[in-house]
């Protein structure tokens, strides 16, 4: 998937020292200034913009997804959770977290760890071209921009886990864990899957945009944290807590749709036929999982419900991720069909039984989801986009290839994930008290109120 | 007859539903309101705090029948004490007549629901 732009220039080197023992250098330079990797303008422009999507959909998209699903006391507090996210992995991002996920480091951990060669990014010029690219055949962006891209999946899937423990944990415990899941967790995972040395990027395993990294990532994370975290007080399995504002959780799940373009479409590091696959790919899926769970709605709800297209319409876009570069436009409509299904069972009738307290499906819809689609690539990968085949396009050792990096960053996201919280818990706590769960964490935590009665 | 009108803090009121509930009183109105007291509610806005005597609270009101007027006062003064100045009051008063406008009865018969 991804190669080195070192090649090319030790290419270009030994070219230029042959263009000089032949003695027509005037001709020959011309070739190898264009066989250099070259920044390619339009491609930089659309990854730009692609990372600005991406950090629309943390701010305001989540943050407003997450805060119209929880009760008008805890508003600020998830606000405040997802802004600090920003705002914080940034800073880890830039001071190692970029370099252990796609970093190098020598020996035996370079396919496990990334190291801390570009801590601080260290010795990356402006000029610098991207060491990864996927559909063109050299880096066309620079490498600065590559790490703002990435730098903006580094900070959403930590705020994603916000909805599990969402109106009960203390805001210290919250920001603790955050870092250290995503330094522990995210950067390792990132650095298997997408890094040049990778070792489920080298067993041949597909994630165009983040299923694994980011979603079943996040969603396990979601699962563990709620039942260790335990109930919200007066939550009742089945009868759940309402929200407190639908408009807002359906301009969340919009501007969610709109920036999950960015996501996936800038996914292929270029602007080219394979954004546009992406694009369309996405959108179909988003599509085909709304109108999936509004047939569902009407089936066992008697009507059509908002909450329900806007949660479906994630769900969609969850499962299309990993898949969004390797599938066409049947690919994509299966899985958006699939995925909401399986989200609707889950959420529907799953989660009421087992009891377990995941406040806004943080679990049932990115867990499930991002499962669903990182299978459904093994399935549905076809030949026409990238040269990888699902298993219903003939290759079925793609899905065992899925399958094992799905296990692997259930296992390890699971145990880390406990590990860690348990960790925070013994240094800072990470339960809000009764009280303070009672009066709300926006007073509780922050002292401010949401809609203020102040004239 | 007597109506039962308590102010009590809001993040006490799932208690005090559940302990109602558990008092036989099912049926009551409550709405959020806004007071002035000598509690201060600090509040910080861009890093300034504003000390505002605007104070929230919730108010529960329902009418019951005589026999469950202590069974109720004390289900609210248990669930809904915390020990800090604020707990909140209640207020207890006659009712002169009650009906129910689907059949028309009166008294006592208008406030549950015979089996």
């Amino acid at each position: 998937m991804c190669m080195n732009s070192n090649k090319f220039k030790k290419a270009g080197i030994i070219l230029l020292f042959l263009t000089g023992l032949i003695g027509k250098v005037s001709v020959f330079a011309q070739a190898v200034v264009e066989t250099k990797p070259v920044i390619d303008t339009g491609s930089t422009a659309w990854l730009i913009v692609a990372s600005c999507f991406v950090l629309m959909m943390t701010i305001p998209g989540l943050a407003f997804f997450y805060g119209g699903l929880v009760r008008t006391k805890n508003m600020l507090n998830i606000l405040m959770q997802c802004f600090i996210m920003v705002a914080v992995i940034t800073l880890q991002w830039v001071m190692f977290g970029y370099s252990l996920s796609f970093g190098s480091c020598k020996g035996a951990l370079a396919p496990y760890i990334g190291g801390f060669d570009w801590a601080f990014l260290k010795g990356i010029g402006i000029n610098d071209v991207s060491p990864y690219f996927i559909s063109q055949s050299t880096g066309r962006i620079p490498h600065l921009v590559f790490i703002l891209f990435q730098c903006m999946f580094a900070v959403i899937t930590p705020a994603l886990i916000i909805g599990a423990f969402a109106e009960r944990i203390k805001f210290s415990g919250f920001l603790l864990f955050s870092i250290l899941w995503a330094t522990i967790v995210y950067d390792p995972i990132a650095h298997w899957v997408w890094s040049t040395d990778g070792w489920l990027a080298k067993l041949g395993a597909l994630d165009f945009a983040g299923g694994t990294v980011v979603h079943i990532n996040a969603g396990i994370a979601a699962i563990v944290t709620a039942v260790v975290l335990g109930k919200r007080k007066n939550y009742y399995p089945g009868a759940g807590i309402p929200p407190h504002n639908i408009p807002f959780v359906v301009l969340g799940a919009a501007l969610l749709w709109i920036g999950w373009i960015g996501f996936n479409a800038g996914s292929g590091l270029a602007a080219d036929g394979l954004a546009g696959s992406a694009f369309l790919a996405t959108h179909v899926a988003a599509a085909a999982a709304s109108v999936t769970w509004v047939i569902l709605d009407y089936i066992f709800n008697k009507k059509p419900t908002v909450i329900g297209i806007a949660t479906a319409s994630v769900a969609g876009l969850v499962a299309i991720t990993p898949a969004s570069g390797f599938v066409d436009v049947f690919g994509a409509l299966m899985i958006g069909i699939g995925v909401s299904l399986l989200c609707f069972y889950m959420v529907g009738f799953v989660k009421p039984k087992l009891g377990y307290d995941d406040s806004l499906d943080a679990f049932g819809v990115h867990g499930m989801g991002g499962i669903w689609g990182a299978l459904a690539t093994g399935l549905f990968a076809s030949p026409l986009i990238q040269n990888y085949k699902g298993l219903f396009y003939g290759d079925a050792s793609q899905f065992v290839k899925q399958i094992i990096a799905v296990v692997v960053t259930i296992l390890y996201s699971g145990i880390m994930t406990w590990i860690l919280f348990k960790l925070t818990d013994k240094l800072v706590g990470i339960r809000a008290s009764d009280k303070e769960e009672s009066i709300g964490l926006d007073l509780s935590e922050h002292k401010e109120v949401a809609y203020t009665n102040v004239d | 007859m007597k109506k039962i009108e308590a102010i009590i803090r809001r993040s006490q009121f799932e208690e005090v539903k559940n302990a109602l509930h558990e008092a036989e009183i099912d049926f009551f109105t409550y709405w959020d309101v806004t007071g002035i007291g000598n509690e201060k509610a600090g509040s910080i806005f861009r890093a300034k705090v504003y000390e505002t005597r605007f104070i929230q609270r919730r108010v529960i009101s329902f009418v019951c029948r005589d026999h469950l007027t202590e069974s109720a006062i004390n289900a609210i003064i248990k669930s809904g004490r915390t020990g800090e100045l604020g707990d909140g009051k209640i207020f207890i008063s006659d009712i002169q007549e009650s009906i129910r406008i689907r059949t028309g009865e009166r008294g006592p018969e208008s406030l549950f629901i015979k089996d």
